[in-house]
């Protein structure tokens, strides 16, 4: 053990660097974001994951993020094991009839102010699955959601780029205006 | 053997069905499909998977000899039992129930199983299907086995679980730290998988077929892909077989690692957790850049594969197990010399041999407890007859013996990486399937255990019926004996030894 400890201090960490906030994400919460979520969020957010029918895979990915090449934590960001102490969902999968009084009761347990983000094109749209007898669809026709990240399933930088974004949404730090093409009042000091 | 007590004497006896590939086919009438249940109970046939169409129950049966499907027409929608004598087939009898409105008389099991009460229609794939009529069933109106004794108490967990795991309801029963009872009750992520794939092109119902469940992507593809080349008489590309080979290894290795790491990290040994994780992201990205997806979803299709391993992409992959081994075997090392580690472990959730053996377990849960079927060399498929490796096998049944199949299953998908790497056949990776009708049947080795598929393709070559059983299936009733008399804590260490999909259970 302690070999494999020594070669990781001589060869230096794993962990890459961040990729920048994703433009497209950050233009999508600039219509969003209210001033409350700056003083809520500061610079950290508590997730809580909740898969509503996916396959696994988005899950695989979002496991990943916490490995030391991505090392969620190093941005404030991390998974919380309730609801009650969430500030995000993270939705995953084509909702189905079986799961969705499970994420609104999940929804109903988040306190406000709370952000929904449907992670993979299930979430997103409905993908693969869509509507059927044993799908709702896209995680909006049950929970309002704030952000889309789109990938079946999303690779880790991607989700990572997303969650960044809603963090500098939430730190005043949001895309300017005209990259929005929506007018924002400017942050509380 | 007696003759009787073959598989292949009750097959003689049955009406062949034509068109069926690479194994046979029979219709069973009501005598003989209560001669079937007879023979279950005195035999030891394996039930490989329990499936249905609107009018028919079909089974999948395993001898040492013998492979075959019997099927059994219920126009009334009725068959005899087969769960009252294999328990195995309990829940795939209430999930045929609860899609196709088939009832098995003087069933183990009455309750629903996938049909929770939300769905919009009864019997969805039945001929009988229909709006349902009345208010969804509500969630607590699910009849839990009662438990009665002094001082035991009731932990209720799930569908939302407290970790990034996939949804179900787990019901424990226990005293003091004692779980007495635990049941699961399953179903949350049912997409309509089944559904969705009728009248389907083979191509359409593949990317179905490949997020059956997204850790074995590859092994539900290949799956697929091989049931649709025998229902089409046709066959992949020595170079495609290599490839596929090449793919599922990896998927192998990466998920083995995520549970190493995973189980290490649930007895709260975050270093192994840390490196194990870095080592397969090391996987995933090779995979990445060999075949442009990390989990290699929609690589495996119909006819072959959907991308070529470039030479660049073949060195990437040496190189990944040249470094891939030291850091593994260094790894286990510090597993292997932790006593409070091997402590949470060693004889905690022990599966028992018989019980292995009677639910056709497979993976490393059958493996780690003594049942050494590996689809991989029997019944086979290529490339693996030429390719040189171990299937590991051990007795004690418990989560450090899983953790050991999954070690020497890392070791050799090393060792055959290699070997395919150094002999790829070169040529075509990918021909079109022809449309024509016929049945399939597929059993390939994921990581998980054998996945088995069944598919049926009509005249223009789309799907009729496709059931894809995950090996979770014969998996998951035996976490619940496994976890009798240990103690609640060890839940996780047990549930993550086991990896049961839920997605590849639910559909």
């Amino acid at each position: 053990m302690w070999k494999i400890v020594a070669a990781t201090v001589l060869k230096g960490p794993h962990t890459m660097h961040g990729p920048k906030a994703a433009a497209d994400a950050l233009a999508e919460l600039g219509r969003r974001v209210e001033a409350a979520a700056r003083a809520r969020l500061g610079r950290s957010l508590s997730i809580r994951e909740v898969d509503a029918g996916s396959c696994n895979g988005c899950e695989l990915e979002v496991h990943a993020l916490g490995n030391v090449f991505y090392d969620l934590e190093r941005f404030g960001i991390r998974f919380v094991a309730s609801p009650r102490h969430a500030d995000v969902l993270l939705v995953t999968g084509p909702v189905t009839h079986n799961m969705a009084e499970a994420l609104k009761r999940t929804y109903d347990a988040t306190p406000d102010p709370k952000w929904v983000i449907a992670l993979g094109d299930c979430a997103c749209t409905g993908g693969l699955f869509g509507e059927s007898y044993a799908c709702v669809g896209a995680a909006e026709t049950v929970v309002p959601v704030d952000l889309h990240i789109p990938g079946c399933p999303p690779p880790p930088e991607r989700i990572l780029a997303g969650l960044l974004a809603l963090i500098e949404a939430a730190d005043g730090r949001i895309a300017p205006a005209a990259a929005t093409g929506v007018s924002r009042s400017p942050p509380d000091p | 053997m007696t003759d009787e007590g073959r598989l292949e004497t009750f097959v003689r006896g049955c009406e062949a069905v034509p068109g069926h590939r690479p194994w046979p086919r029979v219709r069973a009438g009501r005598a003989q499909w209560r001669a079937l249940a007879d023979l279950l109970a005195k035999t030891e046939w394996e039930l490989l998977a329990l499936w249905a169409e609107p009018a028919e129950v079909h089974v999948a049966l395993r001898d040492e000899t013998t492979l075959a499907v019997v099927s059994h027409p219920c126009p009334e929608g009725r068959f005899p039992s087969l769960g009252r004598i294999r328990p195995g087939a309990i829940r795939m009898e209430r999930a045929v129930h609860d899609l196709f409105g088939l009832l098995a008389e003087g069933r183990a099991d009455d309750r629903p199983w996938l049909d929770h009460g939300r769905w919009p229609v009864t019997a969805p794939l039945g001929k009988e299907r229909a709006p349902r009529l009345g208010p969804p069933r509500e969630a607590a109106d699910y009849g839990f086995l009662p438990v009665e004794g002094e001082g035991l108490h009731e932990i209720p967990v799930g569908p939302v679980h407290a970790g990034i795991i996939e949804p179900g309801h787990f019901r424990f029963h226990a005293n003091g730290e004692t779980v007495a009872r635990l049941e699961e009750r399953l179903g949350y992520v049912h997409k309509g998988i089944e559904s969705l794939m009728q009248g389907r092109t083979a191509d359409e119902a593949a990317r179905l077929a490949a997020r059956v469940s997204g850790d074995s992507t590859v092994a539900h593809s290949l799956a697929f892909a091989r049931a649709v080349e025998a229902a089409a008489e046709t066959t992949a590309p020595p170079r495609a077989d290599a490839l596929r080979a090449v793919m599922a290894e990896l998927e192998r290795i990466a998920n083995h690692l995520g549970d190493f790491g995973a189980i290490c990290n649930d007895a709260s040994f975050g270093f192994i957790h840390a490196h194990a994780m870095a080592l397969r992201e090391l996987v995933l990205r090779a995979a990445g850049a060999c075949f442009g997806h990390r989990l290699m979803m929609d690589r495996v299709v119909p006819g072959g594969v959907a991308c070529d391993l470039s030479a660049k992409g073949a060195a990437t992959l040496k190189r990944l197990i040249a470094e891939m081994r030291p850091r593994f075997e260094a790894l286990v090392e510090v597993y292997d010399n932790k006593p409070s580690l091997l402590d949470r472990t060693v004889t905690t959730g022990v599966t028992l041999t018989h019980l292995v053996h009677r639910f056709a377990a497979g993976g490393y849960v059958g493996r780690a407890a003594g049942r050494g079927m590996d689809a991989r060399k029997v019944p086979g498929y290529p490339p693996y007859e030429r390719l040189d490796f171990e299937v590991p096998v051990l007795i004690e049944g418990d989560v450090n013996a899983r953790v050991w199949i999954r070690f020497t299953e890392i070791g050799e998908s090393l060792r055959l990486l290699a070997q395919l790497l150094d002999h790829l056949p070169s040529g075509e990776v990918r021909r079109s399937v022809p449309g024509r009708a016929g049945e399939g049947l597929a059993i390939v080795e994921g990581f998980r255990g054998d996945v088995l598929t069944w598919v049926a393709l009509d005249g223009e070559g789309r799907v009729r019926r496709c059931h894809p059983r995950d090996p979770s299936w014969l998996q998951w009733p035996l976490l619940e004996a496994a976890i009798l008399g240990n103690i609640v804590a060890d839940f996780p260490l047990c549930n993550k030894s086991f990896n049961c999909s839920y997605s590849g259970h639910d559909l």
